[in-house]
C-alpha cells in the first residue's frame, strides 16, 4: 500500500538511475546523429559545413559499407549457428548424470571469462598458427597437413574464436531451460513408446523453444558490436575480409578522422541493432509481472 | 525423480562428457601450461605435456618488461570503481521499483533494457571528442563512468529481480512498528537483500574487467587496464607464446576464479529474467 510519500520518495530514489541513462543515451546519439549530416574531418575541425545527408550516401554506397555488412551477418550467423547447435548438445550433456559433472560445467563455461583480448591470441598464436599451434601440429600428425587459418579462412578463424567465448553463455542459459523440464512429462511420454530422438523432439525441444530465442536475440546484439578480437588479430584485414560494422565506423572515425562519415555509420548500426531489440524487448517485457 | 541410470551407461557419459569437457577447456589449460615453459618449450614438435622444466621465469620477464602491476591495478579500479558507483544509483532505483511500482515501472525498466542495447559504435565519437576536449582521454574518471553507465540497466534490472524476491509483508512490519524509510533500507531491506547485491556485484566486476571496446578506445597507458596490456602482444616480436601465455595467464585468473563462483547468477544478470 504506497502511500503518497512513498509514492515521491521512489520517485526521487529512481531519478538519479534514469537520469544518468538518459543523458547517456540522449546527449551522446543525438550528437552522432548531428554530426552525421557534417562535412567534419578532424584534420579540419575548423570548417564543419552541413550537408544534409550525403554522408549517408557516401557511407550506404560505398562498397566497403557492402562488404562490413555482409561480413557482420556472417559473423553473427555463423558464432550463431555453433553456438546455438553446441549450446543444445553440451545442455542435454550436463543435464545427465556422470562423474564429475559438475566439474566438467566449470570447464565448460571457462572461455566466458576469458577477456576478449587474450582469447583472441591465443587462439590465434597458440591454437591456429600454422607452424607452431596446436591445431596445425595435430592436423599434421593425423596427416591431413597444417592450415594457416587467418591467411587461408580470416574470417572463419574470427567465428571459431568468437563462438568459443558465446558457447558457454548458450549452454548455461539452455541448461537451465532444461533443468525446468519436469521428469514425468518425459517419463510418461518414455511410457507410451516414445523414443529418445522422439522425446528429444516434441518435448524437450519445444520446453527449450523460448530460451533458445532469448539466447539467440540476446547474443546477436552483442555479436553485432565484436571489435577486440578483430582489432588484435587482423585489424579488419587482409584487406576488407573481416571488416564488420564496428570495425569499419572505428576505423573511419579514429583512423581516418572521417567523423561525418563514420557517425553516419554509427547511426546505420544503431538502426541495425535496434531491429533486434524491439523483438527483444516485448519478448522479455511479456515475461515481466512488473 | 531421478531415474536408476546403469552404471555401464554412466561410464561411458563420463568417458564422454570428460573429453568434451577438457576439448574446450583445452585453449585455458594449454595457456596456463604454456606460461610455465621456456620459449623453446613452447614452439616445440611434437608438444610437450608436461614434462619440461617448470620455469616462472615468464612471469618475471612480464613483469620486469611492462609493469604488469601497475596495468592489473587500473583492471581493478576500473572494475571495482564502475561497480561501487553502480550500486549507488542502482539499489534506490530497484527498490523503489520493486516495493513501490507504479504503472510505469515496467517501461521504465524495460527502457532501462533498451539502452544496452544501443551499439557502442554508435556513441563512440561523441564520447571521444568530450572526451578528448575535457582531458577526459586515458583518465581512470573517465572510464569508469562509461563502464558504470553501460553496466548500469544489468545492475537494476539484476537488483531489481533480488529485490522482488523479499516479502513485502516484513517491510509493512517493519513501517508499522514505526521505522523510518532510512531505518527501513538499513535494518531490514540491506540484510535480507546481500546475497542478490553481491551477485550483482560478481557480475558487473566481470563484466567490466573484460570490457575491450570503451578500454581500447579510451586508453594509452596511464590508465589502460589487462586487455590493452594484452593488446599489446598483437604485434608479436621473436619467440614470445611463452610470455603471452604467463601475461594472459595473470589477466584471467581472478575473473576466471569470480565467474565460477558465481556461475548461477550469470543466467539471471545476463538474460534479464527471460530465462528462470
Amino acid at each position: 500500500m504506497a502511500t503518497l510519500q512513498t509514492k515521491s520518495a521512489a520517485r526521487l530514489m529512481m531519478a538519479p538511475a534514469v537520469i544518468a541513462l538518459l543523458i547517456w543515451m540522449i546527449v551522446p546519439l543525438s550528437m552522432t546523429l548531428y554530426f552525421s549530416t557534417l562535412n567534419y574531418n578532424l584534420f579540419n575541425p575548423a570548417q564543419t559545413p552541413f550537408i544534409g545527408l550525403t554522408n549517408y550516401r557516401f557511407f550506404l554506397t560505398d562498397p566497403a559499407f557492402f562488404t562490413a555488412l555482409t561480413n557482420t551477418l556472417k559473423l553473427v550467423a555463423g558464432v550463431l549457428a555453433i553456438t546455438v547447435t553446441g549450446g543444445i548438445l553440451l545442455a542435454l550433456l550436463l543435464d545427465q548424470d556422470f562423474y564429475g559433472v559438475n566439474i566438467v560445467r566449470l570447464l565448460v563455461i571457462a572461455p566466458f571469462f576469458v577477456m576478449p583480448t587474450v582469447a583472441a591470441l591465443v587462439w590465434k598464436n597458440m591454437m591456429m598458427n600454422p607452424v607452431y599451434g596446436t591445431i596445425g601440429q595435430f592436423l599434421n600428425w593425423i596427416g591431413i597437413g597444417a592450415i594457416d587459418w587467418f591467411s587461408a579462412y580470416p574470417l572463419t578463424s574470427i567465428v571459431i574464436i568468437v563462438a568459443w567465448q558465446w558457447l558457454p553463455f548458450a549452454t548455461l542459459i539452455l541448461l537451465t531451460a532444461l533443468q525446468s523440464l519436469s521428469e514425468d512429462q518425459k517419463e510418461a511420454a518414455e511410457m507410451d513408446g516414445a523414443g529418445p530422438v522422439s522425446v528429444f523432439w516434441h518435448i524437450t525441444l519445444p520446453h527449450m523453444a523460448r530460451a533458445i530465442t532469448v539466447v539467440i536475440l540476446i547474443q546477436t546484439i552483442f555479436l553485432l558490436s565484436i571489435f577486440a578480437e578483430i582489432y588484435v588479430t587482423t585489424s579488419g584485414g587482409p584487406g576488407l575480409q573481416t571488416t564488420n560494422l564496428t570495425y569499419l565506423v572505428y576505423s573511419q572515425a579514429l583512423l581516418q578522422f572521417d567523423v561525418g562519415g563514420a557517425s553516419a555509420g554509427g547511426i546505420v548500426a544503431v538502426v541495425l541493432a535496434n531491429i533486434v531489440a524491439f523483438f527483444l524487448v516485448r519478448i522479455i517485457g511479456k515475461n515481466l509481472d512488473a | 525423480m531421478a531415474r536408476a541410470v546403469s552404471t555401464r551407461r554412466k561410464i561411458t557419459m563420463t568417458i564422454i562428457g570428460w573429453s568434451i569437457g577438457l576439448l574446450i577447456f583445452f585453449p585455458v589449460m594449454w595457456t596456463i601450461l604454456t606460461s610455465f615453459k621456456s620459449e623453446l618449450d613452447a614452439i616445440a614438435t611434437p608438444p610437450k605435456w608436461f614434462f619440461f622444466n617448470w620455469t616462472l621465469e615468464n612471469y618475471q620477464t612480464v613483469h620486469a618488461r611492462s609493469d604488469y602491476f601497475r596495468f592489473m591495478m587500473n583492471s581493478v579500479y576500473l572494475a571495482v570503481g564502475s561497480t561501487a558507483l553502480g550500486l549507488l544509483f542502482a539499489i534506490p532505483a530497484a527498490w523503489a521499483m520493486a516495493f513501490s511500482p507504479t504503472k510505469r515501472t515496467k517501461d521504465i525498466l524495460l527502457w532501462m533494457l533498451s539502452t544496452k542495447m544501443l551499439p557502442a559504435v554508435g556513441v563512440l565519437i561523441p564520447i571521444y571528442l568530450m572526451f578528448r576536449n575535457w582531458g577526459l582521454l586515458d583518465s581512470h574518471v573517465g572510464l569508469i563512468v562509461v563502464l558504470f553507465l553501460i553496466n548500469l540497466p544489468i545492475m537494476v534490472w539484476m537488483l531489481y529481480t533480488y529485490f522482488k524476491e523479499i516479502p513485502g509483508e516484513i517491510l509493512e512490519a517493519a513501517r508499522m512498528d514505526g521505522a523510518s524509510l532510512t531505518k527501513e533500507i538499513v535494518y531490514v531491506l540491506t540484510p535480507m537483500s546481500v546475497p542478490g547485491i553481491a551477485s550483482t556485484v560478481l557480475l558487473c566486476i566481470i563484466l567490466a574487467w573484460n570490457e575491450a571496446f570503451w578500454t581500447l578506445n579510451l586508453t594509452t597507458s596511464n590508465a589502460a587496464p589487462l586487455t590493452a596490456f594484452i593488446a599489446s602482444y598483437s604485434s608479436p616480436q621473436g619467440n614470445f607464446y611463452a610470455k603471452l601465455s604467463a601475461a594472459s595467464t595473470l589477466a584471467i585468473a581472478p575473473i576466471l576464479i569470480l565467474g565460477w563462483f558465481s556461475q548461477k547468477q550469470l543466467v539471471r544478470g545476463l538474460t534479464f529474467g527471460a530465462v528462470k
